[in-house]
C-alpha cells in the first residue's frame, strides 16, 4: 500500500467529523472569553460612567444651562417661588448655569490656538523644511519633544503662573491660561505638523525647486498647503486635550467669575468650563451636583465633537500620493 | 548604496586591464570625438563627492546649443549625478560637494556668489517620475512663472502656449482648472514639461523622462523632446539605449570603475560623439558592449 493509500484509510468519519472543533475546546474558550474581558472592560466601565453621569444630569438639560451664571441664591426668583414652600435657596440654585465656564473655555481655546498654531507650525517647520537633519542640535530637539509631550499638565501650569508674575500681570486672566495651555499642546502640535509635512514628498519640493523657487517660496506655497490637513487634524487634537484640562488653570489663579469677560477678552478674567464643573460637583446642594452632571455631558460632548471634526478633516483630506 | 564591492562587473574581459590603470589614467584614455561648435555648457573636470565618496571622476563634456545630448551607462555610473549637477540641483543633496567648473555660456555656475536659484530659472528640470503639483493643471502651470516673478502680460496665454509647446493642450485645454493628478501618467510627465517650459528656460535636464511611461506614451515625449529641440538645448539621462539613438544628436557613454582597495564605484567618462558615430562605430571596447548589450 502507498502511503497516500495509507493516509487516506486512516481518515474516516471519526477523525474529521467528530462533532467537536478543537478551536473550541475548554482552554480555547476561557482564552477567548479572557480577550474579550479585557476588550470590553474599559469600554464597558466608560458607557457605565457616561450613562450614569447623563442620568443623574438628567434634570437639567435646559437651557438656563448654558444662559446663567452660577446661581446661589437670587432673592428675586427666591421671592416668586417662596410660595410652593420650598427653600428659596434650593430654588434658586437649581437655575444655576455654566454660561461663564463655557464662554470663559471658548475664549481659551481661540487664544491658545492663536498661540500654540503659528509657534508650533513654525517650529516643525524650521525642523523639517531648514535645519539639518543630521545635525546635533536636530537630535536633542527631537528628544527633547518626545519629552515635553509627556510633561504632566500641571507643571505647565506652574511654568506660565511664574511667566505671568514675571511679566507682571493680574492673576486669573485668560492669556495666563492661554499660555500655559498652548505650552500644554505644543509639543503635540510640533510633532503632528512634522509629520505631516513628513508625508509630503520630496518630488514636490525638488520640482518646486527645480523651476527656481526658494525654499522659502516651495515651503509656503507647496510643502505647507499640502500639510495643513494634517496639521488641522494634531491642532484640533491637542485642543480637545487642552480644553477639559483644569489643574493647570488652577495654577494660573482661574476660578469664581460670575460675570461676562469684557473686551478685550485676552486681558479679562475668565472662567473655565472644567473648573466650573468641579466647583459645582463638590456643592452641597443635589441640584447643583445634577448641573454638574449635564456639564459633564456637555463637555464631553464638545471634546467627542472637535475629535470628530479632526477625523472628518483626516479622512475627506487624506491624500494618497 | 554600492558600496560593496562590485562584483557584476568583474566579470567583464577588460577587467584586468582597466584595473592596472589608475582611474586618473583611465579618464585620460575618454575618447572624446566630435564636439559641437557652438556650446551653452560645458563641465571642466568635473569630480562630485558625496561626503567621502567619490562619485564620478574628470567629466569633460560640451553641450551644443540646440542640441539633444544623451547621457548613457550602467546603472551607478554617476549620470543622474552629473545631471543634477548641471543646474546645482545636487547642492540640496546634504553631504554632496562639487569640484571642477561648469560653466553656463561662459559663466562658471559654481563660481562664488552665483546664486543657484538664478541659475534653475535658465536650466529647468524634468525628473524620472512625473512629478505634478496638487494643484490644478493651470496652476501647475502658472506656478512656475509666479513664483520667479515672470513679467507675464496674459497668464492665459502663457499657460496655452506652454501647454501646446508640451503637446498637451488639446488634451487638456477643457479641464485646465481639474486636478493635475487626474491625469494619465504620460500626459503627467509632459504637464511637467510644461511647466518646465513655462518659465523660458534655456536648457532643459531630464533624468530618464519616459522610465515611467508606457511605449505610446515614451514615443510622444520623444516626438516632443525632438520638437522642443529647435528652442532648447536638452540633455536627457536615459537606460533605452534606442531612445539615444533615436532622440540625440551626441551621446556620453559613461561607466563605473571599481576601486581596488574600497570596492566603491567611480563613475568617468568613456566616450562621447555624434550618437551616430558613437554607435555604429564605437571607438572604445565599454561602449561596443554595453551598446550591444554584452554588458550593464
Ligand atoms: N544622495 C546621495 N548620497 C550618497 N550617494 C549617492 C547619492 N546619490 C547618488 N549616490 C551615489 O552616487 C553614485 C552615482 O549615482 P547616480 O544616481 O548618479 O547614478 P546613475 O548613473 O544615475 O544611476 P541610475 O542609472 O541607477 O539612475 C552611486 O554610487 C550612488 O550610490
Ligand atoms: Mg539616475
Amino acid at each position: 500500500m502507498s502511503s497516500a493509500a495509507t493516509t487516506a484509510a486512516a481518515v474516516t468519519t471519526s477523525t474529521l467529523a467528530s462533532g467537536r472543533s478543537q478551536d473550541r475546546d475548554l482552554r480555547s474558550l476561557a482564552f477567548l472569553g479572557a480577550l474579550w474581558f479585557s476588550l470590553f472592560f474599559g469600554v464597558a466601565v466608560l458607557f457605565a460612567l457616561i450613562v450614569d453621569t447623563a442620568i443623574s444630569g438628567a434634570p437639567r438639560f435646559d437651557s438656563a444651562l448654558f444662559t446663567q451664571y452660577t446661581q446661589t441664591f437670587d432673592p428675586e426668583r427666591a421671592e416668586a417661588l417662596a410660595a410652593t414652600g420650598r427653600d428659596p435657596k434650593d430654588l434658586s440654585a437649581a437655575y444655576t448655569g455654566f454660561r461663564s465656564g463655557i464662554v470663559g473655555s471658548i475664549i481659551l481655546m481661540i487664544t491658545t490656538a492663536l498661540l500654540a498654531i503659528p509657534l508650533g507650525v513654525s517650529a516643525a517647520v524650521y525642523l523639517e523644511e531648514f535645519a539639518s537633519k543630521t545635525s546635533r542640535f536636530s537630535k536633542v530637539v527631537e528628544v527633547n519633544l518626545q519629552n515635553l509631550a509627556a510633561v504632566p499638565a500641571v507643571i505647565y501650569g506652574m511654568l506660565a503662573a511664574t511667566l505671568m508674575a514675571v511679566v507682571g500681570v493680574q492673576r486669573g486672566i485668560a492669556i495666563g491660561g492661554a499660555v500655559a495651555l498652548a505650552l500644554l499642546i505644543l509639543p503635540v502640535v510640533i510633532i503632528t505638523t512634522r509629520e505631516a509635512l513628513r508625508s509630503v514628498p520630496d518630488e514636490i519640493r525638488q520640482g518646486s525647486l527645480a523651476l527656481g523657487a526658494t525654499v522659502w517660496q516651495t515651503t509656503w506655497r507647496q510643502t505647507l498647503p499640502s500639510a495643513v490637513p494634517g496639521i488641522s487634524t494634531g491642532t484640533i487634537l491637542g485642543l480637545s486635550r487642552a480644553i477639559g484640562e483644569a489643574a493647570p488653570l488652577v495654577m494660573i489663579g482661574f476660578g469664581a467669575i460670575n460675570f461676562a469677560p469684557e473686551f478685550p477678552f485676552v486681558t479679562s478674567k475668565i472662567e473655565a468650563f472644567p473648573l466650573e464643573i468641579f466647583n459645582a460637583a463638590s456643592d452641597s446642594k443635589e441640584v447643583v451636583q445634577q448641573a454638574a452632571s449635564a456639564g459633564i455631558i456637555v463637555l464631553l460632548a464638545m471634546i467627542l465633537g472637535m475629535n470628530a471634526v479632526a477625523i472628518i478633516i483626516r479622512n475627506k483630506f487624506q491624500r494618497s500620493w | 548604496m554600492s558600496t560593496q564591492p562590485a562584483t557584476a562587473n568583474a566579470t567583464s574581459e577588460e577587467e584586468p586591464l582597466s584595473l592596472a590603470l589608475s582611474i586618473d589614467e583611465e579618464a585620460a584614455h575618454s575618447v572624446i570625438g566630435d564636439v559641437p561648435a557652438e556650446s551653452v555648457m560645458e563641465t571642466f573636470h568635473l569630480n562630485v563627492y558625496y561626503g567621502g565618496f567619490h562619485a564620478v571622476h574628470d567629466i569633460n563634456l560640451t553641450f551644443g546649443k540646440n542640441e539633444i545630448t544623451a547621457l548613457i551607462g550602467p546603472s551607478g555610473c554617476g549620470k543622474s549625478t552629473v545631471l543634477r549637477c548641471l543646474n546645482r540641483m545636487n547642492d540640496l543633496v546634504p553631504g554632496a560637494r562639487v569640484e571642477g567648473e561648469i560653466s553656463y555660456h561662459g559663466q562658471n555656475i559654481y563660481a562664488k556668489g552665483v546664486d543657484p536659484i538664478a541659475v534653475r530659472q535658465h536650466i529647468g528640470m524634468v525628473f524620472q517620475k512625473p512629478n505634478p503639483f496638487p494643484k490644478s493643471i493651470y496652476d501647475n502651470i502658472a506656478y512656475g512663472p509666479r513664483v520667479i516673478g515672470m513679467k507675464v502680460d496674459n497668464m492665459d496665454d502663457l499657460v496655452e502656449e506652454a501647454l501646446r509647446g508640451a503637446a498637451l493642450w488639446d488634451e487638456v485645454k477643457d479641464k485646465l482648472k481639474q486636478s493635475a493628478y487626474g491625469l494619465s501618467g504620460g500626459q503627467q510627465q509632459r504637464l511637467c514639461i510644461a511647466r518646465t517650459i513655462a518659465t523660458k528656460p534655456d536648457v532643459i535636464l531630464m533624468d530618464e523622462p519616459c522610465s515611467a511611461l508606457d511605449p505610446i506614451a515614451t514615443s510622444k515625449v520623444e516626438d516632443l523632446m525632438l520638437q522642443l529641440r529647435d528652442d532648447y538645448t536638452i540633455i536627457v539621462v536615459t537606460h533605452n539605449m534606442q531612445q539615444a539613438a533615436r532622440v540625440s544628436d551626441r551621446t556620453a557613454f559613461f561607466t563605473a570603475k571599481p576601486d581596488e582597495t574600497t570596492g566603491n564605484r567611480t563613475g568617468l567618462l568613456v566616450e562621447f560623439d555624434r550618437t551616430k558615430r558613437l554607435f555604429s562605430n564605437p571607438a572604445d571596447q565599454r561602449t561596443e558592449d554595453y551598446i550591444s548589450g554584452r554588458f550593464g
